[in-house]
């Protein structure tokens, strides 16, 4: 058998490696990906969880204050007579769902009606939710801010005779991983059971 | 003073745009620059060709940086006024008023005579010569429609800022290119000169896909574009309500752009003592011929 030349060897060499390379690239894709998601996925579209807000014990928060934990940020109010109650219970009962692993999840309530909204009548409301209910209260620069960065949109309707009013929002649940990168939204029409297996994949993800 | 504030709500950006502003800024500047160059003379710039410049760069500017842009990502069919506007009406007007003979003429005269190296000129002019071929151009004119208005495309481009600014530049540097090779007179546009009677054809069938696009649109009976639904309406409206006027906004003013670049074109053929001549032998600089 003729010896191969030294010139030849290295560069199949480098060309095994380059290989290599590719064949790792692509298994590392293959790893992080899996089957899809049931909610929407919106990772690397969404910017990521920042704010400063009033919680409802009139603390001021940040988003920092919740890194580790699965954040789930929904914008609504109080007196939503359908929308937000639906929707705060869907993600009550996957978290239920969840059992135990829901202590790494927090719900962040944020209302769109900051002047019928104070922090006491927030605490009263996310309490019927359950422990990882945050409310927070922001104040019109925060909210405008807020809407800016999530491209959400909410509108108050004209006040009836009793001074009492709707507010027209935006029904989507974003989902943070714990690194505060935005991964998933949560639709009106995804069951508490699809919510729940998405959340319990983000989690033993990292 | 409650006033103002409104006032200034609805005027100032909804998210500024720095890219925007310098743009727009410098346009604006050249062009004045070049209205001072042509002095008052026979070169001079009529009145209506500067008004038709300031008005087409005033509206594209409206729908970029002011409280439209807000609207136009929380309505479907101010979204697509927005970019009735960007891909059509803007660029109809700036290119109407003759903007190359005067933003060169504002280019100072050390940056005109600057030599751009060929390594460096040469890849440019393949790039654009490619995307103004006849073919090319209203491809990419009715591509560029459809593919923003695909709607898993669609969602993504308005919940994510950077498509969205995208999406909006694309349309409008596109209809820029589109209406400039449609409507310029052959003289300006050199060696890149597309024939009148090509362009009428071009005209007439780009409207085509346009009317198609707006008519399924319009008659769709379920809501195509969800991510209105999901981030919310600038105000309460009918979602389908919402669709259906949007349709019509892609449907009808756009095939009405195409019949104002078909007179155009006539006009240019009936007021062009070149017009009628070959291409190759304008290429040669040969004298028009004379029978018109």
């Amino acid at each position: 058998m003729t010896p191969i030349p030294r010139g030849v060897a290295r560069r199949r060499r480098a060309a095994l490696s380059v290989a290599a390379l590719i064949l790792s690239a692509a298994l590392a894709a293959c790893a992080g990906s899996g089957p899809p998601y049931t909610l929407k996925n919106i990772t690397g579209l969404v910017q990521p969880l920042d704010f400063h807000l009033t919680n409802q014990d009139n603390q001021v928060v940040t988003a920092g204050d919740y890194r580790h934990d699965l954040v789930l940020l929904y914008f609504g109010y109080t007196e939503c007579p359908d929308e937000c109650p639906t929707t705060l219970t869907t993600l009550a009962n996957a978290l239920r769902t969840l059992g135990p692993e829901a202590s790494q999840v927090r719900v962040l309530f944020v209302s769109v009606d900051p002047q019928r909204d104070t922090t006491a009548v927030l605490k009263h409301y996310v309490n019927h939710f359950g422990p990882e209910f945050v409310g927070l209260r922001p104040d019109e620069a925060e909210l405008t801010d807020l809407s800016k960065r999530y491209r959400i949109a909410y509108h108050y309707e004209k006040p009836d005779p009793y001074g009492n009013y709707e507010v027209d929002h935006s029904n989507a649940v974003f989902i943070f991983d714990r690194d505060g990168r935005a991964r998933l939204l949560a639709l009106s029409d995804n069951t508490a059971l699809q919510v729940a297996s998405d959340l319990r994949r983000l989690l033993t993800s990292g | 003073m409650p006033l103002l504030v409104t006032v200034l709500r609805y005027l100032l950006p909804w998210q500024f745009s720095p890219t925007i502003f310098i743009t727009f800024a410098i346009t604006i500047a050249l062009y004045v620059r070049g209205m001072m160059a042509l002095g008052r003379g026979n070169d001079r710039v009529r009145f209506w060709r500067a008004f038709t410049f300031f008005l087409g760069v005033a509206l594209s500017y409206a729908m970029l940086q002011t409280y439209v842009d807000y609207l136009s990502a929380h309505m479907f069919w101010i979204h697509r006024f927005q970019h009735l506007i960007l891909h059509h009406i803007a660029p109809v007007l700036i290119v109407l008023a003759e903007s190359g003979r005067v933003l060169r003429a504002g280019v100072p005269a050390r940056v005109r005579q600057m030599r751009v190296p060929a390594r460096i000129r040469s890849p440019i002019q393949l790039f654009f010569r490619s995307i103004q071929h006849p073919l090319m151009a209203p491809t990419l004119f009715v591509g560029l429609i459809f593919f923003w208005l695909t709607p898993s495309i669609h969602f993504t481009a308005m919940i994510d800022t950077r498509r969205y600014d995208l999406m909006n530049w694309s349309m409008l540097a596109d209809g820029l290119l589109f209406w400039w090779l449609m409507l310029a007179p052959r003289q300006v546009q050199g060696s890149a000169s597309v024939g009148y009677g090509t362009r009428l054809v071009i005209l007439a069938l780009v409207a085509i896909p346009q009317l198609l696009l707006g008519a399924y649109i319009t008659l769709h009976d379920t809501s195509l574009y969800d991510i209105y639904a999901i981030c919310g309406r600038a105000w309460a409206v009918d979602p389908l309500y919402d669709q259906q006027i949007g349709g019509l906004l892609t449907w009808i003013p756009a095939a009405m752009m195409s019949l104002v670049g078909i007179l155009v074109v006539l006009h240019h053929i009936l007021h062009d003592p070149e017009a009628t001549t070959p291409r190759r032998r304008l290429a040669r600089s040969v004298q028009p011929a004379s029978s018109g």
